[in-house]
């Protein structure tokens, strides 16, 4: 009987074996997140961070580089802080930042790291190096922090912080990880591959107390940080802070451009900021800040502002002309009949004079005569053929499209055609008289500063231009993109340019600028505008370039609320080329008069809280042809919103 | 001593059985369990070597200065050792078997007074540079008094409760002193004289009731105490309900109620015990059991860890020091009691798996050499080493899966310690020894 028991014994004993053999199947073949869970606890994956590459201007002056800073991580299940009043005062945060800081860190991974407090300075980190020892679960991570050598062209530049969930999701491939900088605006967003680098990899063997034991699999599978490439730009820094100095108190752009490359000068929009505010770790608040502005300084206006171009369209308007052959460079135009004002009288007698004075009845004509020069009778159907070559002559300086400059979010602007006008008056049912608003450069176009400099730098290269661009090179100097090293054709005849550009000169030196704004020894051709704006008063528009016979510059000068372009934005347009040209500013009357000039129109009202910079922009500056269709009584308001000047 | 001698030498001669004296040392010796032993030994010595290997810091399997060269000088120790007791005369153990345990009892009650404290308990001689501890050895001593103690005739497990008083006692005495010593891992290996308790005729109520209760334990630690009770009066209802009315009204419902209130009581003692009784540590290695993630940096740390280690070893393993949870420090204790980690981590599933099945067969061949002995001293006794072989097989690698809770005790042969080896061998040889000695005894059960 007890004999027996002896097979219950075995049994059992069996029956653990058995039991421990399915359990250790099931723990170590079938189950696989043990496996996982050894590599997470062995194998730490520490990732190099490359330095973004640093940009210069045209002299190999620095403009961005990188600040060494410490960002200091923390690993919630380790940290263990006894007196957090003493830690806060520590690190100069408030008590409730501590707690959420933490609660964040803590949801995101209780076992890894997470960014506590980014970019500690060099000086804070030695202040609290020390001490930190005291507080386990806290660790330094050594980071970079973009810095700005001046506080100056902040658009354009643009700016990087850490990259959103929605940038994290729309990425191609999987590089960007969660915390990593991110070009947002300006170069640093459409040159973002090439500043960012390569990110570096490493696998390493750790130890459970984080003790590095030597790389994993022999470092297989590690990969080498690469460096982000430099950027080289044909920007003129000294040129572009005197500039920037010029527009202070005022809204609106300058833009300088070689026109023998291309290559960006100097390019303001203003009101301007300093770009290191958007690089520290107060990056919301100062964001916010300049968001609710009401003068919008993230708003990058050479490219995204746009404008009526005013009577700096009748140089277009006079090149496509003659190369139409509708006019010949001495054809006359009387006033008579005409329903436009001319400024002075007697300017009808040829091209040259009429550029110079500015004469909207002459432009009248030659509009008029382009449209016109057909066979056709029928002066529906002609203006409709006359419109289309009339569109396509336009097109080719660069207008209605956008020119592909280096920066994002450029602003394509407007120019009407054919199918436009079918649209708005029906097919057949419009001619010259429904659209004559053109020849002056009113109705329906709308440019960019950008645009403008475009064109003053193709009639300072009699003829052709390449896209304007602020990078040169990539890497190493004289290594653009190759679409800037294309040369962009208008078709226009130099004979014509040497017609219209006297006029240009005449301009400057005897016409529609202001005497005082000259400048001794340079020959500048030039050409004023006013843009209409029907919510305040007009703003000011100035090309131009310089000198004259073998242009080293061309000029876009816009002066929001300027009202006349020869009184407020021709004077820092030659103020810019002066120094330019000559290294220094001469003229010093007109460089005080202008350095003293407010242009900055009056808001009361407090700022819209609209985040979306694009689109309450779009209300405020642009008047869209359908804009201005839709909403007809805008114009009567006109009285109501108070102008600068 | 004389007596004894002569009698049983007549009993041989009588018998016309081979001459008693052996020629060889190794006659006789059960091959299978020493080969068993010798693998067990020697995979152990490997594996200690790898969980101490440093990758930074290669060093020789032979070299004194680690815990793999020290190893391997417990490992020529103990094969002097086993030459002694082979050498010894079988009839020494049985003779002696009082005066052993009463001098373990005395080194016992020495080491609470005279010990050294090391990992908290107070339980370690040190003789010269190295430390011994007589728990480990107590285990021996107590199965040579309880086979004495059986081998009378006159005591019967079946007949009277009366024996299993000085049985009792005989377990009682030097698991309380271990216990004083605060080594409870040890002390609860007594539990394993429950196996051959179980084959010399203990009533199966007993190891039975003992499995209920652990279950009943592990449930309080589970689930709030009210809902086992609750649990516990809808089992017996239903119970009752089910009785077929003959048994109901022959005293069957008061005796499943009476059941029923036992087992509650046993609960509410249990809860109470945990939670007011045990030490801190003690209660948060039986919480980790049921939750290892109760206290992941704490208690539940090896448990997680070690778990991983093994898991992560998958089919094949990592391969010879290859392993990173235990070369890294995440499993502690990894060349003691979590030796079986590196077995998983570096040979996966194969390799544990082989480990589980030598075990296994050394304590099913124990059991088959226990059967065939003919005093029953020589099988109480080989129970006895079945059964702590086994209690220490199933409690160190349950808990390095997580299937028991974490008690210290070394995995027999593998782990690294001259104690345990020593303390293994002696009690694993001395049973050869007898079984060597088979022929020439005389079967008196």
């Amino acid at each position: 009987m007890l004999d027996n028991r002896r097979f219950v014994i075995i049994t059992f004993f069996g029956l653990i074996g058995t039991a421990y053999l399915l359990r250790l199947f099931h723990l170590q073949v079938l189950d696989d997140s043990y496996s996982i869970e050894s590599s997470a606890n062995s194998i730490k994956r520490i990732t190099e961070v490359p330095f973004r590459g640093q940009i210069y201007d045209r002299n190999g002056k620095l403009m961005v580089y990188n600040t060494p800073v410490y960002d200091l991580l923390v690993t919630p299940y380790k940290a263990k802080v006894q007196d957090t009043l003493q830690f806060c005062r520590l690190l100069n945060i408030e008590r409730h930042t501590f707690d959420s800081l933490m609660t964040a860190a803590a949801s995101y991974s209780r076992a890894k790291p997470s960014m506590f407090i980014r970019q500690l300075s060099r000086e804070d980190f030695a202040r609290i190096q020390d001490i930190m020892v005291d507080y386990p679960g806290f660790e330094f991570a050594k980071s970079s922090m973009r810095t700005y050598t001046a506080p100056t062209m902040a658009n354009s530049l643009g700016y990087v912080s850490e990259i959103t969930g929605g940038q994290l999701k729309k990425q191609e491939g999987f590089y960007y990880q969660q915390g990593d900088y991110y070009g947002q605006s300006g170069l640093e967003s459409f040159y973002e591959k090439e500043l960012r680098g390569r990110r570096g990899v490493k696998f390493v063997m750790q130890n459970v107390n984080g003790v590095v034991k030597g790389s994993w699999k022999d470092g297989e599978l590690d990969t080498m940080a690469v460096a982000g490439k430099n950027l080289y730009t044909g920007i003129d820094f000294d040129l572009q802070q005197y500039a920037d100095s010029l527009m202070v108190n005022k809204v609106g752009s300058v833009v300088a451009i070689e026109p023998s490359t291309g290559q960006i000068l100097a390019i303001v929009s203003a009101p301007n900021y300093d770009p290191n505010k958007l690089a520290t770790r107060h990056f919301s608040e100062n964001y916010r800040e300049l968001a609710e502005n009401p003068y919008k300084p993230l708003f990058n206006r050479p490219v995204m502002a746009s404008y009526r171009p005013g009577s700096t369209f009748k140089v277009i308007q006079a090149l496509a002309a003659l190369q139409q052959g509708a006019i010949s460079s001495n054809t006359a135009f009387s006033h008579a009949g005409v329903p436009m004002k001319c400024h002075g009288g007697g300017h009808g007698n040829s091209v040259p004079q009429a550029v110079q004075h500015s004469c909207n009845p002459y432009f009248y004509r030659v509009f008029q005569s382009m449209l016109y020069n057909n066979d056709l009778s029928n002066t529906y159907e002609a203006s409709r053929t006359g419109l289309a070559k009339w569109h396509d002559q336009v097109a080719k300086f660069g207008i209605g499209e956008r020119l592909g400059v280096d920066l994002p979010s450029e602003y394509k602007g407007s120019l009407p055609d054919v199918e436009y006008y079918d649209k708005v008056y029906g097919v057949k049912r419009w001619k010259f008289s429904n659209v004559y608003s053109l020849s002056i450069g009113e109705g329906e176009l709308l440019i960019t500063p950008l645009k403008m400099a475009n064109v003053a730098a193709i009639i300072a290269n009699r003829g052709y231009y390449y896209t304007p661009h602020i990078v040169s090179g990539i890497g190493k100097k004289d290594n653009p993109l190759p679409e800037y090293k294309i040369r962009h054709e208008t078709g226009i005849d130099r004979k014509h340019f040497e017609t219209v550009i006297p006029g240009m000169v005449g301009a400057v030196e005897a016409g529609t600028v202001m005497r005082l704004a000259r400048i001794a020894d340079v020959q500048i051709a030039g050409k004023t505008g006013t843009s209409q704006n029907k919510k305040g008063a007009a703003h000011a528009i100035f090309i131009g370039f310089a000198p004259a016979d073998n242009p080293k510059i061309a000029i876009a000068a816009f002066v929001e609320n300027g009202v006349w372009g020869g009184v407020s934005a021709a004077p820092v347009a030659n103020l810019v080329i002066e120094r330019y040209l000559k290294g220094k500013t001469e003229n010093k009357a007109i460089e005080n008069y202008i350095l003293h000039k407010n242009y900055m129109p009056h808001i009361a009202a407090p700022a819209p809280k609209k985040p979306e910079i694009k689109d309450s922009t779009k209300k405020k500056e642009l008047d869209t042809p359908l804009a201005e269709k839709k909403a007809k009584p805008v114009s009567k308001t006109k009285e109501t919103t108070s102008p600068g000047e | 001593m004389k007596n004894i001698h002569s009698f049983s030498n007549s009993l041989i001669q009588n018998q016309q059985v081979a001459p008693r004296k052996n020629k060889t040392l190794t006659q006789n010796l059960d091959w299978i369990a020493v080969l068993i032993y010798i693998l067990c030994v020697l995979i152990g010595w490997f594996n200690i070597y790898a969980a101490v290997y440093s990758p930074e810091v290669p060093t020789d399997i032979f070299d004194l200065s680690h815990r793999a060269g020290v190893q391997m000088m417990w490992i020529g120790t103990t094969v002097l050792l086993i030459i002694c007791i082979l050498v010894v005369d079988y009839k020494f153990y049985d003779t002696f078997a009082y005066v052993i345990y009463g001098l373990f009892v005395l080194l016992l009650i020495a080491v609470l007074f005279a010990g050294s404290e090391i990992n908290g308990s107070r339980s370690w001689i040190k003789v010269g540079a190295f430390s011994i501890q007589p728990a480990e050895f107590a285990k021996l001593a107590t199965s040579l008094a309880l086979a004495k103690y059986l081998s009378d005739p006159a005591v019967s497990l079946t007949r009277s409760w009366k024996d299993y008083v000085p049985i009792a006692g005989i377990i009682c005495l030097p698991a309380l002193l271990i216990l004083l010593s605060n080594e409870t891992g040890s002390m609860l290996v007594f539990a394993s004289f429950a196996v051959m308790l179980y084959r010399e005729g203990m009533p199966g109520i007993i190891p039975a009731v003992g499995m209920v209760m652990a279950i009943l334990i592990v449930l309080t630690l589970l689930v709030l105490k009210w809902f086992i009770a609750l649990g516990i009066l809808v089992v017996a209802g239903l119970v009752i309900w089910l009785m077929p009315k003959g048994t109901r009204k022959n005293g069957g419902t008061t005796a499943t109620v009476v059941v029923a209130g036992l087992m509650i009581a046993v609960v509410f003692g249990m809860d109470f015990f945990i939670n007011n009784v045990l030490q801190k540590h003690q209660r948060s290695r039986i919480m980790v059991l049921v939750d290892p993630y109760s206290d992941p940096r704490g208690a539940g740390w090896n448990v997680i860890q070690s778990k991983i280690a093994i898991g992560s070893g998958r089919l094949a393993g990592k391969g010879f020091l290859e392993g990173t949870q235990t070369k890294f420090d995440f499993v502690p204790e990894q060349s003691t009691d979590f030796i079986f980690c590196t077995v998983g981590e570096e040979h996966g599933f194969i390799g544990s798996a082989v480990v589980v099945c030598l075990f296994v067969g050394l304590i099913m061949r124990l059991v088959v050499l226990a059967e065939r002995q003919r005093t029953r001293f020589a099988r109480v006794y080989g129970y006895c080493v079945a059964g702590i072989i086994f209690f220490h097989f199933m409690i160190n690698i349950g808990m390095t899966i997580g299937l028991m809770p974490v008690i210290g005790i070394p995995l027999p042969f593998f782990s690294y310690g001259g104690s345990s080896l020593w303390s293994f061998s002696i009690l694993l040889f001395i049973f050869l020894k007898m079984d060597s000695q088979r022929p020439y005894t005389l079967s008196r059960t």
